[in-house]
């Protein structure tokens, strides 16, 4: 009998892939169906926004943060405009702050939405996405109505938000905070105990605590790995220290895990939306009132020439910020945002660098799927909530 | 924490090391010389009383008519002492700094990040390659002396190139044809 001869196989996976979440490529190692080594290779989706960032004014670069980790846009204007305001030594009123936490809140909420439909359609729920994407769109109803932009609102600026809140905001966001919880135990109810979705997933891609803080995975990788760290408990940042909520947290370390931490930290969030909504008044103030960053209000700009001159110079040269260089990271939807900036004096950014937590993600992706099978390694993408807007920038 | 603690608690665990505490609004920074910075990340991860277990970003800034040019800029993290610390490493443009993957396993990426971005070399780096640029790429973008647009010549080529009346009767020419009636088919019913 001739003797068989066993050797390893490489399969390219993407960069045009379905569960790749955009545009990342691997290239997997087989030996049968288990993968041996992966290697990924990102930058399809690089786009040089942080060279862009140094040649616009402090202000212009909102929008443009709000591109890199699209499912999270006010998560990273959050974290760029509290580095920026760092910097420039502005305080928020209150209200601000509120509702400020309350769309962060909601933007998580967003961003996890997208997470739960995709990756339970790609490990075999596909009906899951269809639910979460219904709820997904009242989130952006509420973004529609709060900037007339859905995906990218632009809502949070430098010196507080753009305008005042729209007519009807409470009522929407009180609405879905309704309607949320009894749509999340419907989710549960299709997953959480489903024979499927728990081969799927118990077991797969684990990761030690230890492991997950040494790649730098902070956020709800590592949260789902017995680590308790959340930004918003350890360096509370736009007063979530008033607010009351827990921080969910699982020992096993698998795929199965990162989805119960994930579908608490939903709960979570419904909670510190309710506090917020209930803390702001339907008007009031919606900027700090440094002139320096802040426009004046329209009545005074028609009738007073300082403020027409500071009218002006807001917008047409912008306003300078203090040299000097600022990280202040937010918890973002997969994990610590934060935006290192470094001003010289000017009206221009000098260095703009996003802390993006899908970067770490995939760096970190062929140590938890070594050894699994290839079928796997698309459970282990989507739990990891990978958003290559994010990694490439 | 403030940097004068840091230094202090450093101080006697790196022997010959100049460390200088940073300016900053957020948290403690010091500037480490390169060659000391092995060294002294793996006392601040190791130490109890610093213990700075994560590396969360490592990047870089060009200060360009400055010398040395760059600063590379290390944020870390201790979980279990609610401390960030920001360590800056000054570099010329000729020179190079250690690689801290052997501290953490995260600067990996993050290194080669900075090596594509930036063109500085991590002395050590196992794998120090293009990450988000392609493979090919000439030059570093995040340079302030590379510029924002690239200039390149429009490439034409000789069918392309048609006159202004060539042009405008090629449109008048398209006009004609999408208002005609087409030969084959039914009739329109009148």
């Amino acid at each position: 009998m001739a003797e068989l001869r066993t050797e390893t196989m490489t399969v390219n996976m993407g960069p045009q892939h379905p569960s790749t979440h955009g545009v990342l490529r691997l290239v997997l190692e087989l030996d049968g169906e288990v993968v041996q080594s992966a290697s990924p290779t990102i930058g399809y989706l690089h786009t040089g926004i942080e060279k862009t960032a140094e040649q616009k004014k402090w202000q212009q670069v909102i929008p443009l943060v709000e591109r890199m980790d699209y499912l999270g846009a006010q998560s990273n204007s959050l974290a760029y405009a509290l580095s920026v305001e760092k910097l420039l030594g502005l305080e928020m009123p209150q209200r601000v702050k509120d509702i400020r936490v309350l769309i962060a809140e909601l933007q998580r909420l967003s961003s996890h939405l997208i997470w739960l439909g995709t990756h339970s359609m790609e490990i075999g729920a596909v009906s899951m996405l269809f639910y979460a994407i219904r709820e997904r769109e009242l989130l952006l109803n509420i973004n529609e109505l709060l900037a007339g932009f859905r995906f990218f609102p632009s809502y949070i600026r430098i010196g507080g938000l753009r305008e005042d809140l729209p007519r009807g905001f409470h009522e929407a966001v009180s609405a879905f905070l309704d309607r949320f919880p009894g749509k999340l135990d419907e989710y549960e109810g299709l997953l959480t105990k489903n024979d499927i979705f728990l081969r799927r997933t118990e077991g797969v891609g684990v990761v030690s605590q230890e492991d997950a803080l040494a790649w730098g995975l902070v956020g709800p990788i590592a949260r789902a790995a017995g680590s308790d760290y959340d930004v918003r408990r350890y360096f509370p940042y736009t007063g979530y220290e008033a607010y009351e909520f827990e921080v969910p947290t699982a020992t096993e370390g698998d795929v199965f895990a990162r989805y119960r931490v994930r579908m608490r930290e939903m709960r979570e969030s419904v909670k510190i939306c309710r506090q917020a909504i209930d803390r702001i008044a339907p008007s009031g103030a919606f900027a700090c009132n440094d002139t320096r960053v802040v426009p004046p209000p329209k009545d005074k700009v028609y009738t007073e020439m300082e403020a027409l001159i500071q009218h002006f110079l807001i917008y047409s040269q912008g306003f300078t910020v203090p040299a000097g260089d600022a990280y202040v990271p937010v918890e973002g939807p997969r994990g610590e945002h934060g935006t290192y900036v470094v001003s010289d004096g000017t009206n221009r950014p000098w260095r703009v660098k996003m802390r993006a937590p899908s970067f770490m993600a995939i760096q970190a992706l062929p140590s938890l799927v070594q050894g699994g099978l290839i079928a796997d390694v698309v459970a282990v993408i989507g739990s990891n909530d990978v958003v290559m807007g994010d990694c490439d920038r | 924490m403030d940097a004068p603690a840091v230094i202090d608690a450093l101080s006697p665990l790196v022997s010959g090391a100049a460390y200088e505490a940073g300016a900053s609004v957020d948290f403690a920074t010091i500037y480490v010389p390169a060659d000391r910075l092995v060294e002294t990340c793996t006392a601040l991860r190791d130490t109890p009383s610093l213990s700075f277990n994560v590396l969360l970003e490592v990047t870089a800034a060009d200060y360009l008519p400055r010398d040395p040019r760059f600063e590379v800029v290390y944020h870390l993290l201790s979980v279990s002492r609610r401390q960030r610390l920001r360590l800056k490493v000054r570099v010329a443009e000729t020179g190079f700094v250690p690689t801290v993957q052997g501290v953490w396993l995260s600067a990996g990426w993050l290194e080669r990040e900075v090596w594509d971005m930036f063109g500085i070399i991590f002395d050590g780096h196992p794998d120090l390659r293009r990450l988000l640029m392609p493979e090919d790429w000439e030059g570093h973008p995040q340079r302030k002396d590379y510029p924002v647009q690239i200039q390149k010549a429009v490439q034409t080529y000789e069918p392309l190139e048609i006159s202004e009346a060539e042009f405008k009767a090629n449109i008048v020419r398209d006009r004609v044809t999408r208002t005609e009636p087409k030969a084959e088919g039914p009739e329109p019913k009148a």
